[in-house]
């Protein structure tokens, strides 16, 4: 029988992650004795000020960037935001919006925000999926207009992990002189980047799903890319974003990119495998179940498999009695009513959208855990099963 | 700022808070922390001995009863079949429940409560009592009781060979098929007093959320007929409470105690809250045993044809 020792299954890494013990030690100082503003004067700030540059080479580094193009910010979603609305500012006579259907909640409901608050001043296309999750290139190219102002599409899917062919599009949208963001926030860390050399103008990652704490992110602005700050205040980041550096965080996130680097081929070969060997292992052991996303265009750590005729919240539950920690796309754990709108608009039908559940896993998880997983959640789904009128057996 | 100010302004801009801090998060994948104690949704203990092991689970044979409510697309769906023998009493319940685990939960404590119950008892359950019976559930989650009730009404419905009046009002909210009879009396039951709650209780509006306003304005409507109310600016009713007693009366009088009487029967009106027509029936009628099938089919088609189309007879307990 696998065991894990009672000890915490965490499999929902594109929620969150743990902060690896390397970048607590590393922003502990910042929290304890280097506690200076980074735009004092005397040597006690300007200490500060160093390893924040530090920090930023070593984000740089890891998105194949330049140091200056790295602008430190709260979160992922302040970063897309910063980044949708520099563009509309910077174009005020461009008002059409390219994005997707699939997009995470920070850039879908800012589009949304921009129809209705606006009053309709603004117009957006959200592309559709097919049933894998994937775009269709040509209606891209096609929703592609004089008055774009900017595309927003995300590098690959939180829900999913479907990768999305960022690189292409960013250079379609560079012929029509129409500015490119990527939300890159799980991708970062997963997928080798060289930013150097693509057309993305603006990307967003976030601290916290690559091992650094909650509340720092990054606004990579391609350099030449006109910009309005969306935060104004001080002169922080040359201007770019006002406000006091969070300046522990900034250190911890240059230790955890530092860190993503080094692991880059571990995410994709031994979590990958971890990931193929659980996906797998529940699609044969659980009858009706089934993969939600694309094969292989996806990410090395995610799994979204859909357990037919059960309820999500039902199922994580469950799996709760044995601290295995997923999430799921179901409407009880929405928040809404409704099943996840990554789901729906993938076409999955609601047999099925309802009974989602995502695995995520990182570099910590052990072959011990994906067993343990393997063996407990066959009889949890025939369990529900055996309680839901729509089963047939 | 005084410090109590402060308190108070915090909490008079939670709402907006919260709703800022959740679009701000991942709205679609809510982690579920490992630890009981902080389950997103803080269920009782008695809503998890519930859900983890659920009392009376598949299906009665030869059910006297089903009820079968909800839908795989809602999210939820219970289907309650019920034993009831020669004295009206139920002998048996068994339930088979597609949903979270409050909706699990309220389908096994459902059936625990209607078992032993006559079948006049167990009518007069209300979603309230399935909820008090689980110490509670979180109010995003009190759909799931009303749910057990529905699923409830329709199974004695079904062992009566009745149809369901809540089912023929007018559809409000697309999404999840709930009419404007289902809004109203959860309205009246559970004292609602805001569209979210009506969302928490139906569902209704939890999707689209098209049908906000029509919500806003039953609520209104529903609200302002109990008088003693708050005022809401809301557009004036087709019927005021008295209007609608004195047509009510004379529909009475005029149509159907003619009908009653050939039959040595006789009714009389007790009350009128909103929609809810209470009424007795007197003589011959009231030993009747189809004094249900009486006042549903005559008394409630007469008064809603020649009334108020939105009107429910329910007779005095």
């Amino acid at each position: 029988m696998a065991t894990t020792n009672g000890k915490v299954v965490y499999m929902d890494n594109n929620a969150t992650t743990q902060v690896a013990p390397e970048v607590i030690e590393a922003m502990m100082p910042y929290l304890t004795e280097a506690y200076g503003n980074p735009s004092s004067m005397h040597t006690f700030g300007g200490v500060v000020g160093d390893v924040i540059e530090l920090s930023r080479r070593k984000v740089a580094d890891l998105l194949g960037a330049e140091p200056e193009e790295v602008t430190f910010t709260s979160c992922g979603t302040e970063s897309d935001s910063t980044a949708i609305l520099s563009a509309l500012r910077t174009y005020p006579e461009k008002r059409h919006v390219v994005t997707t259907r699939v997009e995470h909640p920070a850039v879908k409901s800012l589009c949304e925000n921009l129809e209705t608050v606006t009053g309709h001043k603004y117009k957006v296309t959200r592309l559709k999926v097919d049933s894998e999750g994937m775009l269709d290139l040509s209606e891209y190219e096609a929703a592609l207009t004089d008055d774009t102002a900017i595309v927003s599409v995300m590098w690959a899917n939180n829900e999913t992990g479907v990768v999305y062919p960022v690189e292409e599009m960013a250079r379609m949208a560079r012929q029509r002189d129409i500015l490119f963001h990527t939300d890159a926030v799980q991708a970062v860390g997963k997928i080798p980047m060289n930013l150097k050399e693509l057309d993305i103008d603006f990307l967003s990652l976030s601290g916290h799903k690559l091992h650094a704490p909650k509340g720092v992110g990054v606004l990579y602005i391609k350099r030449g890319t006109l910009f309005v700050p969306f935060l104004t205040g001080g002169h922080q980041e040359i201007g770019r974003r006002g406000g006091t550096e969070n300046v522990a965080s900034i250190v911890a996130l240059g230790r955890a990119c530092e860190l993503a680097g080094e692991k880059m081929d571990e995410e994709n070969g031994r979590v990958k495998m971890l990931r193929d060997k659980l996906e797998k292992g529940l699609l044969s052991r659980v009858p009706r179940s089934m993969l939600n996303g694309h094969e292989t265009s996806r990410l090395p750590n995610t799994a979204n498999i859909s357990f037919e005729y059960v309820e999500g919240e039902a199922i994580l539950l469950h799996m709760n009695q044995y601290k295995i920690c997923a999430s799921s796309g179901s409407a009880c754990t929405s928040g809404s009513l409704e099943p996840s709108h990554v789901l729906r608009a993938m076409g999955v039908p609601f047999t099925a959208a309802h009974g989602s559940i995502r695995f995520s896993l990182s570099v910590y998880n052990t072959e011990e855990e994906i067993d343990f997983v393997l063996e407990k959640m066959p009889a949890i789904i025939e369990s529900l099963r055996k309680m839901s009128p729509f089963w047939k057996g | 700022m005084h410090k109590n100010k402060v308190t108070d302004w915090l909490v008079s801009r939670l709402h907006f808070i919260v709703q800022v801090l959740l679009s701000a998060c991942d709205k679609n994948i809510i982690i579920i922390i490992f630890n009981r104690e902080f389950c997103m949704w803080e269920y009782t203990d008695k809503v998890q001995q519930h859900f983890l092991n659920p009392k009376n689970v598949g299906e009665v044979e030869k059910a006297s009863g089903t009820g079968d409510v909800g839908s795989l697309a809602c999210g939820d769906a219970l289907k309650l079949t019920l034993k009831i023998n020669d004295d009206d009493i139920i002998t048996e319940a068994k339930f088979k429940t597609f949903g979270c685990a409050s909706a699990i939960a309220s389908s096994s404590v459902l059936t625990e409560m209607v078992i032993g119950m006559s079948v006049d008892q167990a009518a007069q359950v209300t979603n309230e009592d399935i909820a008090d019976a689980l110490g509670g559930l979180p109010k995003e989650k009190m759909h799931c009781s009303v749910m057990g009730r529905e699923a409830l009404e329709a199974a004695l419905a079904d062992y009566r060979g009745l149809v369901l009046p809540m089912a023929e009002g007018e559809v409000v909210c697309e999404c999840f098929g709930v009419t404007d009879l289902e809004v109203i009396r959860v309205i009246k039951e559970s004292h609602l007093r805001s569209v979210e709650e009506i969302t928490n209780f139906t569902k209704a509006g939890g999707g689209c959320g098209k049908c906000e306003d029509k919500l806003r304005e039953i609520l209104h409507t529903t609200v302002n007929s109990k008088t003693e109310l708050p005022v809401f600016s809301s557009k004036p009713k087709r019927m005021t409470a008295l209007q609608k007693i004195k047509k009510i009366e004379e529909v009475l009088e005029r149509v159907i105690r003619p009908g009653l009487r050939e039959d040595d029967g006789d009714i009389e009106l007790i009350d009128v809250d909103g929609d809810f027509v209470t009424v007795s029936l007197r003589g011959a009628c009231k030993s009747c045993h189809k004094s249900q099938t009486t006042i549903k089919e005559y008394v409630e088609k007469q008064l809603r044809e020649l009334v108020l189309e939105s009107l429910i007879v329910e007779e005095e307990n």
